[in-house]
């Protein structure tokens, strides 16, 4: 049976908590090798299918594929036949018929990634589809925090900024629901999805009262680049309303965390001092997304039936 | 950054005696198994003159208690520590996509590691070999060690590699449709090695459970 990782809602606690501790195993195992390579793929395939512009997340799974000894061929849009104007669909036939064993796909399109899981036999990972899903980003996150706090059950965080937009918050607010911690989203209204009501979470549009509870303060990137109209009157205003800000950062907790997924707009929604403070764990999170998506390529490749996903 | 405990995988706690215990007869009673051990641990001090720069590591899971409990009687004979620790071997497995998934077990290596060091594999089981294979490629990503040995409680023969044991706790030949149980007090309640008969029949990797006497398929614990 093949499966994907198209979805943070694929991942039953079980899932999600053999994919976190499989990344523990594999850190402690690259920390200790004197190689940095391990044979468990070899003579797999992973194409890395990225529409949409993209350094830590396709370098991060180009490292993870070849921390396992996979072969990776990197397929950009540009300077492809996509830009000759092939559909997904051939793209995806032609993949499959050089044989490769996981498509990890980043696509402007939400639900590219289900549409390529019809048409190939190897395993879809999505790795970011337009303002859908971004799964691997999320389990990384909650790596991180379990890796700073301890602990995912009860926790409580805080989610801030563009939600409208975020695959990143979306996949993190499913997680983190399934994974049994208390997810608090904070953004002025124009940036909430509609039906966010139904999401398992809930939802302020005050920053300043939800801070001081917080154990996770998660503060999400402003994507000028998918608003085509204006959703706040200016950078300044939204920066003085909903940044993490210097004055902000003091009302937190000691053992609190700032996270970002990156990029930062530095002085919109963060504060360079924040961004490079002690409860920041930016660089961190970069460097646990390589070991998460070693164990997400290993959870569904290295064994005849896949260990995680959705069918 | 804290430290999180490790989930015990599930199949370890679940883990039955597979293969009709009725059917199954005893070669070693708990008393034997203590008095093998012991003479293994004898063999060990012999041939390595003492013990000095040894490093005795487990092969998960039995091979672990295996190996704490030879460090223990080397102990109370002569009172050195040998410094003890697991290897787990999974992501070195030639049999990864012959079989179903598996959770990564725990690889605890002692902190002066193995290079130029004395390292002695302990598993439970010997059988097709490709465990120890796999093992002796975990190794060499740790390090260089000045010599590497292997120390089995069991050796039912069938060997698909050219790889044998330095200690043998009791060699058994068995037919390939027979399964050999190890039991140990600390993992499984109690101290004995059984044989049973065997539902899969071949010691290599189409059978999900040859090799590894604890994957993480329904017949852990039982090396047939």
């Amino acid at each position: 049976m093949k499966r994907h990782l198209l979805s943070a809602a694929d991942l039953t606690r079980d899932d999600a908590l053999l994919v976190l501790d499989t990344a523990q195993e594999l850190a402690a195992v690259a920390a200790r090798s004197t190689v940095g390579k391990l044979p468990t793929l070899r003579g797999r395939t992973v194409v890395n299918l990225f529409f949409e512009d993209s350094t830590r997340t396709k370098t991060s799974f180009e490292l993870a594929a070849k921390r396992l000894s996979a072969d990776v061929i990197n397929f950009a849009a540009k300077g492809s036949s996509v830009s000759k104007g092939e559909t997904l669909k051939d793209t995806a036939l032609t993949l499959e018929a050089m044989g490769a064993d996981a498509v990890v796909i980043r696509h402007s399109w939400s639900g590219a990634p289900v549409n390529l899981a019809r048409y190939v036999r190897g395993s879809v990972v999505n790795a970011g589809d337009g303002t859908h899903e971004h799964p691997t980003q999320a389990l990384l996150d909650a790596y991180t925090m379990r890796q700073r706090l301890g602990r995912l059950e009860g926790l409580r965080v805080t989610i801030v900024g563009d939600v409208l937009h975020s695959r990143v918050a979306r996949s993190n607010v499913l997680l983190l629901h399934t994974l049994g911690a208390d997810v608090t989203l904070v953004a002025p209204p124009t940036l909430l999805p509609v039906g966010v009501d139904t999401w398992p979470c809930h939802v302020s549009y005050d920053l300043d009262a939800v801070l001081p509870g917080s154990d996770v303060v998660m503060m999400l990137r402003v994507q000028r680049e998918r608003m085509g109209v204006t959703y706040f009157p200016s950078s300044r205003e939204y920066s003085l309303r909903y940044g993490l800000n210097v004055r902000r950062a003091a009302a937190l907790q000691d053992h609190t965390i700032v996270m970002h997924p990156g990029p930062m707009n530095r002085g919109v929604e963060i504060a360079p001092e924040v961004a490079d403070g002690p409860r920041s764990t930016i660089v961190q999170q970069v460097a646990n997304g390589v070991t998460v998506r070693t164990a997400v390529l290993y959870l569904l490749l290295g064994s005849a039936e896949p260990a995680i996903g959705a069918a | 950054m804290t430290a999180v405990p490790r989930r015990v995988p599930q199949t370890d706690q679940t883990r039955p005696v597979t293969g009709d215990p009725q059917a199954a007869r005893s070669v070693l009673t708990a008393a034997e198994v203590a008095r093998v051990i012991d003479r293994m641990a004898h063999e060990l001090l012999e041939k390595t003159g003492g013990g000095a720069d040894v490093v005795l590591l487990g092969i998960p899971t039995r091979g672990i208690w295996l190996a704490r409990r030879l460090a223990a009687r080397v102990e109370a004979f002569e009172g050195v520590r040998l410094p003890t620790g697991s290897l787990d071997t999974t992501l070195y497995r030639d049999d990864l996509h012959l079989k179903g998934p598996r959770a990564l077990d725990v690889t605890d290596i002692p902190v002066d590691g193995v290079d130029g060091r004395w390292v002695v594999l302990v598993d439970d089981v010997l059988f097709s070999g490709r465990t120890v294979r796999a093992a002796l490629d975990a190794l060499a990503d740790l390090g260089r060690p000045r010599a590497v040995q292997l120390a089995v409680l069991v050796d039912r023969g069938h060997r698909e590699l050219p790889i044998r044991a330095d200690y043998v706790g009791k060699n058994i030949p068995t037919s390939l449709r027979e399964t050999v149980h190890v039991l140990l007090a600390e993992h499984d309640g109690q101290d004995g090695v059984l044989i049973g008969p065997a539902h899969g029949t071949s010691p290599d990797g189409a059978n999900p459970d040859a090799t590894s006497p604890d994957s993480a398929s329904p017949d852990a614990g039982v090396a047939q």
